[in-house]
């Protein structure tokens, strides 16, 4: 457990380094300004307009960068044969994959907690003073932020299998796979035939399901979201990891490098 | 305690190559190899002949098609060798956002070192290496020989029992590898086993206790460096200056280098050649004894290896 | 090799288990989304000129999206038979904001929102004004109009209006001739049965969508039905002239040579005679619903 922690607060701190990330960070920032002014012009939804602005900034922003670094992760450090010297230590291969995971699962979260807190001190400009039912955003940007934990995992796995530009694909195309999960069920049965019909019933339930997150229309409206749907995310999120890192590291672990 | 460091059984790499990776090309072909304890060992051959394939295998950065290898007496799955091993990938690389001095602060995180253990081990590492000058820069500013350092250093920062280097003069200047020599100099006087690999033959022949030398993944030899060629002397090479034309045969046969020429003959015609030379009124400079060098029975090989694969070619055809 | 056994062994434990985990979560979850929010179909942003602005050069691409949700939106409710279609108006007006151009958004859009529940919203006052609108955009499509004329002739029953958007439908170039013939026969008659057929059987024909041809089919049917009765009507005045008392059932007529056979309607459920002595569909036929349904609402919007 040291080595992956070792190997995740490297991870973090390469982040940290990177310039891209300060930029996008900044550009979500920005965005959340243009949702004040886009508030201002359309009369009557300025807070609503603003959460979920704000929101989405932060999910697009988090999406960018858990799907490209996540994919880059491992896939870097193969092309670059920094992993050599690496494990050539006492480190094992699926130690160097869950820190990897760490390193970048935390910088997520350092990054939504700086953009959560621009879109406060946003929403408090608005509203002049933040009120009970405000706590709602801060579930929604904990759900964003356990969303893109799973992505990351989600990228780690296919950045193990494949190319890195396949591996951007695929992530990118579960993730709109998962949005439409929810729909998958909805569609009117009797358009399918009874086979097609239980498999995608079936397959609803298993695919990642990325509709579990949104909680944006509540936060919009600062409604309240239960604490038992928080604590089930959170548990759907460890378990939805943990299998699919044990898929990474089954196929890491057994993996030639070049 | 085995006596060996190293212990290789039947090591075999194929790669798959062409279309659907239906072909495959053999790397490594049944390697038995063994390296002593304490002892520091070549392992030579041309471009392409399996070295680094053989290192990376005993590194699990590959895995083997078939046989296995134990490291200092376990088994190389095992995690827990690694804390006595050191090794330096050929063409290091390593993360270019960090500097000299942190790249091996990180490493060192991994061996169960105190704060103040690992910050002075890094300061003596820099300096072994040559690099407390460029220790505050980021690697990515690096010069190859330079890159080359950090990993020699990363190699040996932890005190390990058994370093494994592949190409460790590989991108260094004179000074450079003159500097990496003492480095393994001194690892052989603190009992520390080297196992190295390279191309360059006068390296191996001066440091090694042992050399190993490898052509198209097949093992040619292994054994002292002396002990693998032989050592009785091939002849004798006369260097003469002529002082006037002449017409003696003897002289077609020599070479001319320079204003001097070179006439290398059987040791048993020496006199009668100094003789014939004396009639052509020629200044004989020196007489010394031509030896096989460890090159020639390398390059011998090579040859045959070379014949070898273009008979395979014709009869394939 | 051992560690390697290890991995095998974790990854047969942890796949199924996890799965399985997964599988029960998604069902709590799917629970608590729904408990929490009645209407998850949302429009997080319900104003057009908003998202067009959004969408940047990508606003048709939207537009197909948003499209796509409102037929499933509808889709959705219609399957569940629930009337409550309020967002209906919302994501059409998006739709067609972001997509001026997407005709089929007007013309499904309109009949989604015009016709009564549950088949619809029963809003035709928004029906006429999303028709309207994609006249406005697209001033030669000639069968905006006859949706139009539709709508008016249904379900707000204004006849002038039907006549007078036909009419002018029939000017465009590509419309076809009947659009002439019904607007002046909408103007002299006002609403008549084979006015009705026709335009239905319209419908039907020219729409490929599974749902709306299933609508059409069961007006068309109600339709037919209706007509039925009347006739059946009249056979029954005829009877109750030669007999002087009005028959008690449909064998009646039969027996009375009025009749082949007891006649049934396009469910296959013979008609009947009700207590006032009119003749009305069985009820056991899925008809009599559908019919309830219309007088219903029929009742409800003032004329
Ligand atoms: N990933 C790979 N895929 C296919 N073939 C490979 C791969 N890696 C190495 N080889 C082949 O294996 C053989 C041995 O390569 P290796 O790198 O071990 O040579 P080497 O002895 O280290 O040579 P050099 O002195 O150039 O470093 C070469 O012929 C090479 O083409
Ligand atoms: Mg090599």
């Amino acid at each position: 457990m040291k080595r992956v922690g070792i190997v995740a607060l490297n991870t973090f701190r390469e982040a940290v380094r990177d310039r891209v990330l300060y930029n996008l960070v900044f550009f979500a920032l920005l965005m959340m300004l243009a949702a004040v002014v886009v508030g201002q012009i359309s009369i009557g939804i300025e807070e609503s307009v603003i959460v979920s602005l704000g929101l989405s900034a932060i999910s697009v922003i988090g999406l960018l960068i858990s799907v490209f670094i996540g994919v880059a992760l491992v896939s870097k450090e193969m092309e670059k044969r920094t992993l050599y010297a690496l494990l050539a230590k006492p480190v094992r291969r699926w130690e160097f994959l869950l820190g990897k995971f760490g390193g970048l699962v935390l910088t997520l979260a350092v990054n939504t907690a700086a953009m959560a807190a621009g879109l406060f001190l946003v929403m408090l400009y608005v509203k002049h003073s933040l009120q009970r039912e405000d706590a709602v955003v801060l579930v929604a940007v904990y759900f964003i932020w356990l969303k893109l934990a799973l992505i990351v995992a989600l990228a780690l796995m296919f950045s193990c299998f494949t190319t890195p530009l396949l591996a951007i694909l695929f992530t990118a195309g579960l993730y709109i796979v998962g949005l439409y999960v929810q729909e998958l069920r909805n569609l009117p049965v009797d358009v399918m035939s009874p086979a097609t019909a239980a498999f995608t019933k079936w397959l609803s339930y298993l695919l990642p399901n990325f509709e579990n997150f949104n909680v944006m229309a509540m936060a919009a409206h600062g409604r309240a979201v239960p604490g038992t749907l928080i604590l089930q995310n959170t548990l759907y999120v460890v378990i939805y990891c943990a299998i699919v890192l044990t898929g990474a590291a089954a196929v890491f672990s057994r993996k030639n490098l070049k | 305690m085995s006596g060996f460091a190293i212990e290789i059984e039947n090591l075999t790499k194929e790669y798959p190559f062409g279309f659907l990776h239906l072909k495959k090309k053999t790397s490594l072909e049944g390697l038995n190899m063994q390296v002593e304890m304490g002892e520091v060992f070549g392992f030579i051959g041309p471009n392409g002949a399996g070295k680094s394939t053989t290192i990376k295998l005993l590194m699990r950065l590959i895995f083997p098609t078939a046989g296995s290898a134990r490291i200092l007496g376990r088994p190389i799955s095992d995690v827990e060798m690694h804390k006595d091993i050191g090794y330096l990938p050929e063409q290091p690389y390593f993360y270019d956002y960090l500097t000299a001095a942190e790249v091996l602060d990180y490493f060192a995180r991994f061996h169960d070192l105190r704060a103040g253990d690992r910050k002075e081990r890094v300061e003596r590492m820099l300096k072994k290496v040559g690099l407390e000058t460029a220790r505050k820069i980021q690697l990515r500013k690096y010069s190859k020989g330079m890159l080359q350092r950090v990993g020699l250093a990363q190699a040996i920062l932890h005190d390990p029992k058994l370093v494994i280097l592949d190409e460790p003069m590989s991108g260094l200047d004179p000074v450079g590898r003159r500097e990496v020599r003492d480095i393994i100099l001194e690892l052989k006087r603190e009992g520390k086993t080297v196992m190295f690999s390279t191309h360059i033959l006068s390296d191996a022949e001066a440091l090694c206790d042992r050399v190993g030398v490898i052509v198209g993944g097949k093992l040619r030899g292994v054994g002292a460096p002396g002990q693998l060629v032989d050592m009785k002397t091939q002849g004798m090479e006369i260097l003469f200056a002529l002082t006037g034309a002449s017409d003696e045969p003897l002289l077609a046969k020599a070479m001319k280098t320079g204003e001097y020429y070179r006439l290398q003959v059987a040791e048993g015609e020496l006199y009668v050649a100094i003789e014939q030379l004396r009639g052509t009124g020629a200044r004989i400079l020196s007489v010394t004894q031509v030896k096989a060098t460890l090159e020639e029975f390398f390059m011998n090989l090579v040859e045959a290896d070379r014949a070898q694969a273009a008979a395979v070619e014709v009869s394939g055809k | 090799m051992k560690s390697q056994r290890a991995v095998a062994l974790l990854l047969v434990l942890i796949l199924p288990l996890g799965f399985a985990g997964i599988w029960r979560l998604q069902h709590g979850i799917d629970s608590q989304l729904a408990a929490v929010s009645q209407e998850r179909d949302d429009v997080l942003l319900r104003s057009g000129k908003l998202v067009k602005w959004m969408s940047l050069e990508y606003s048709p691409l939207l537009a197909d999206i948003y499209w796509t949700r409102v037929v499933q939106y509808y889709g959705n409710k219609h399957v569940r038979r629930q009337a409550n279609l309020e967002m209906l108006w919302p994501l059409l007006d998006v739709t067609t904001t972001l997509d001026p151009n997407l005709v089929v958004a007007y013309r499904f859009g309109a009949m989604f929102l015009s016709q009564a529940p549950p088949a619809g919203a029963g809003r035709p006052d928004q029906a006429v004004e999303l028709i309207r609108r994609g006249i406005q955009a697209n001033p030669d499509y000639w069968r905006l109009y006859e949706d139009l004329g539709f709508v008016y002739y249904f379900d707000l029953k204004d006849y002038q209006k039907a006549s007078e958007a036909f009419l002018e439908g029939s000017k465009k170039p590509d419309a076809l001739v009947w659009m002439k013939v019904m607007a002046a026969k909408i103007a002299a008659e006002g609403e008549s049965f084979s006015t009705s057929m026709f335009l239905w059987n319209d419908i039907y024909e020219s729409s490929s969508d599974p749902l709306i041809k299933k609508n059409a089919l069961q007006r068309l049917e109600l339709l037919k039905a209706q007509e039925d009765c009347k006739q059946l009507n009249a056979l029954a005045d005829e009877y109750a002239k030669r007999n002087g008392r009005r028959p008690a059932r449909m064998s009646d007529l039969v027996q009375a040579g009025l009749l082949r056979g007891v006649p049934a309607d396009p469910e296959g459920f013979a008609y009947v005679f009700g207590e006032d002595g009119k003749a009305e569909i069985n009820l056991d036929s899925p008809l009599l619903e559908q019919q309830l349904l219309l007088e219903r609402l029929n009742k409800a919007v003032p004329r």
